[in-house]
């Protein structure tokens, strides 16, 4: 199933996140999880976001670099040990990882991590079949 | 301080005797270029000019101009006046659009660069005594070819260390005595700061003199070198085109470089009308090679906006003199000793699939040339991981580096982001302040 993510490529200049999140909250577009990768000449804005759609139009308007993503997002518990538990999970299948992040919810008590990988349909089975809940977008606008 | 020529007959040669020699040199060439290179007759012939209406020097401004373009639309063999056969050798330089420039040489037109090289190397105080050091890249830069044949001549023992590898210079240097450095300026204040930092004063260093060319640089730069290595610095001309080092050289007197005038004739023109400027004016530089054989250049522009003085020189040679050039008409860089044009990085961004938007930004920090390209990422390049980002500045990295001989570092950057001005992007940002 997968979600979509919001790659936004920035300069490391001062003020950029700012005008990059004042651009979505103007748009009512709601950041539910945010990761940084940067280098000594850029940063790479990685966003999950409830409308991915208007995020995209309003940021590729206001001149931005976007790429959408589809990545794994998986629920698991908020008690130490249970991202490790995932993780084996992945290893077991030997699925390597990109990168990943995690956020928590507003609503549950449970953390999500969202996981970039070659291949998302192997990597969410992987999961589902060791018990792990795997979500999509509509549960994104949920949370 | 007692003068030292390496052909005393040439190099004081009254005035009007030059003249002469340079009018029967200037004839034969003439005629000997018109039989031999078909591009060159029909540059002659589309001017209305024939071998016959060039009677001496006087008449040079008859003839057509040659240029880069010139030379990229005769590549490889358009321009070559001898048979291979009874070529020798080629030395090259990269040219505008990445088509490089090669150059051919007879057995005898390498002997007169060398015999220009020599003479430069005894200007400097060079003599058999000396151990001279070349640290030019060798290979097809004509630099380290060039000053190691010089260095023969003169019966120097030479050390062929070509650039580089900076604690193994140190160590000939230091074991071996060098006293003669040839290099680019930037290396040598390079070595002399490295000397610096292991403990060396100038009083330490064997070397009293050295011959610097193929980068611009500043009489700040040459006091800098001449304080640390404790050595007199000379400045060294040329261009591949014309032979390589030793178009022309400087002399004890330090105020401009002798033009080894008897193989290479020099004009300033006009660059907008191509109309010859009289003596002392400012314009762009022209040479003619009077005697080369195998790849005899008439009436080659330069692009170095420059200036010529008959100024009697305390040296006692009578050659004409040139500035240090203060400039280019076209947009070329030197970068770390190598020519660098715009045109080249935007080739390459369009062979990788890049729009053609980018920055080229040049410093000199520590006396090494920096050299950096801002790219603008494209929306069709852009991924979500980091790795392949720098994978990508590598490649292009590495895609100029195989155009341009000298490496840049890549950066990407968002699109639009490079500075434009009235519309129009500034490719090119020299921070060197070199004239």
């Amino acid at each position: 199933m997968a979600i979509k993510q919001l790659t936004v490529f920035v300069e490391n200049k001062q003020g950029t996140l700012v005008s990059v999140t004042e651009a979505l909250s103007k748009h009512d577009v709601n950041i539910r999880a945010l990761s940084i990768a940067e280098t000594q000449d850029f940063g790479m804005l990685r966003l999950i976001v409830n409308d991915n759609e208007t995020a995209e139009k309003v940021l590729t308007e206001a001149g931005y670099l976007i790429k959408i993503t589809d990545v794994v997002g998986v629920k698991i518990g908020d008690a130490p040990g249970k991202l490790s538990g995932a993780l084996s999970v992945l290893d077991e299948k030997k699925i390597n990882m990109d990168y990943l992040y995690a956020f928590m919810s507003r609503t549950e008590k449970h953390a999500y991590v969202v996981i970039r990988v070659e291949d998302n349909a192997a990597t969410e089975k992987a999961l589902e079949e060791a018990g792990y809940h795997t979500i999509t977008e509509a549960d994104i606008c949920k949370l | 301080m007692a003068q030292n020529y390496y052909q005393k007959e040439i190099e004081t040669m009254p005035v009007e005797e030059m003249k002469k020699l340079q009018s029967e040199k200037l004839v034969k060439q003439v005629k000997h270029v018109y039989e031999n290179v078909p591009y060159y007759r029909n540059l002659m012939d589309e001017k209305g000019v024939k071998p016959e209406d060039i009677k001496g020097i006087e008449d040079l401004h008859k003839l057509p101009f040659l240029t880069k373009a010139d030379l990229r639309d005769a590549y490889p063999y358009g321009l070559l006046a001898k048979p291979l056969d009874d070529c020798v050798r080629i030395q090259s330089t990269s040219g505008t659009t990445g088509r490089r420039v090669v150059a051919f040489y007879t057995q005898k037109d390498v002997d007169l660069w060398e015999d220009c090289c020599a003479r430069a190397i005894v200007a400097a105080g060079g003599s058999n005594k000396d151990v001279c050091q070349v640290a030019y890249g060798y290979g097809l830069f004509t630099g380290g070819p060039g000053l190691n044949g010089g260095s023969h001549k003169v019966g120097c023992l030479t050390l062929p260390m070509s650039s580089g590898n900076t604690e193994r210079q140190i160590q000939f240097m230091t074991d071996l005595k060098a006293t003669i450095l040839c290099c680019t300026p930037s290396y040598a204040a390079y070595i002399g700061e490295t000397l610096k930092e292991q403990g060396y004063k100038p009083e330490d260093i064997p070397l009293k003199a050295g011959i610097f060319g193929a980068e611009p640089w500043t009489e700040e730069m040459r006091k800098g070198i001449e304080a640390t290595l404790g050595i007199k610095a000379y400045d060294i001309y040329g261009l591949t085109e014309t032979t390589g080092p030793g178009v022309s050289f400087e002399c004890s007197e330090q105020t401009g470089m002798h033009v080894n005038e008897d193989h290479f004739y020099a004009e300033i023109i006009d660059p907008d009308t191509g109309e010859v400027l009289p003596e002392g004016s400012k314009g762009e530089l022209v040479f003619t090679s009077l005697d080369k054989e195998a790849f005899p250049l008439l009436r080659y522009r330069t692009r170095d906006i420059c200036v010529l003085s008959r100024k009697k020189c305390s040296c006692g040679r009578t050659l004409i003199k040139m500035a240090k050039p203060m400039g280019r008409t076209d947009d070329m860089l030197i970068i770390r000793g190598v020519n660098v044009f715009p045109s080249q990085i935007e080739t390459v961004l369009l062979n990788e699939g890049y729009e053609p938007n980018y920055q080229i930004v040049v410093d000199r920090k520590n006396n090494t040339d920096t050299f950096e390209v801002n790219v603008e990422m494209t929306v069709e390049k852009f991924t979500d991981k980091v790795s392949e980002v720098l994978a990508m500045e590598k490649s292009l990295a590495n895609a100029m580096k195989a155009m341009l001989g000298i490496n840049p570092s890549v950066h990407l950057v968002a699109p639009k982001s490079i500075a434009r001005s009235e519309g129009k992007a500034v490719r090119v940002i020299d921070k060197r302040k070199l004239i």
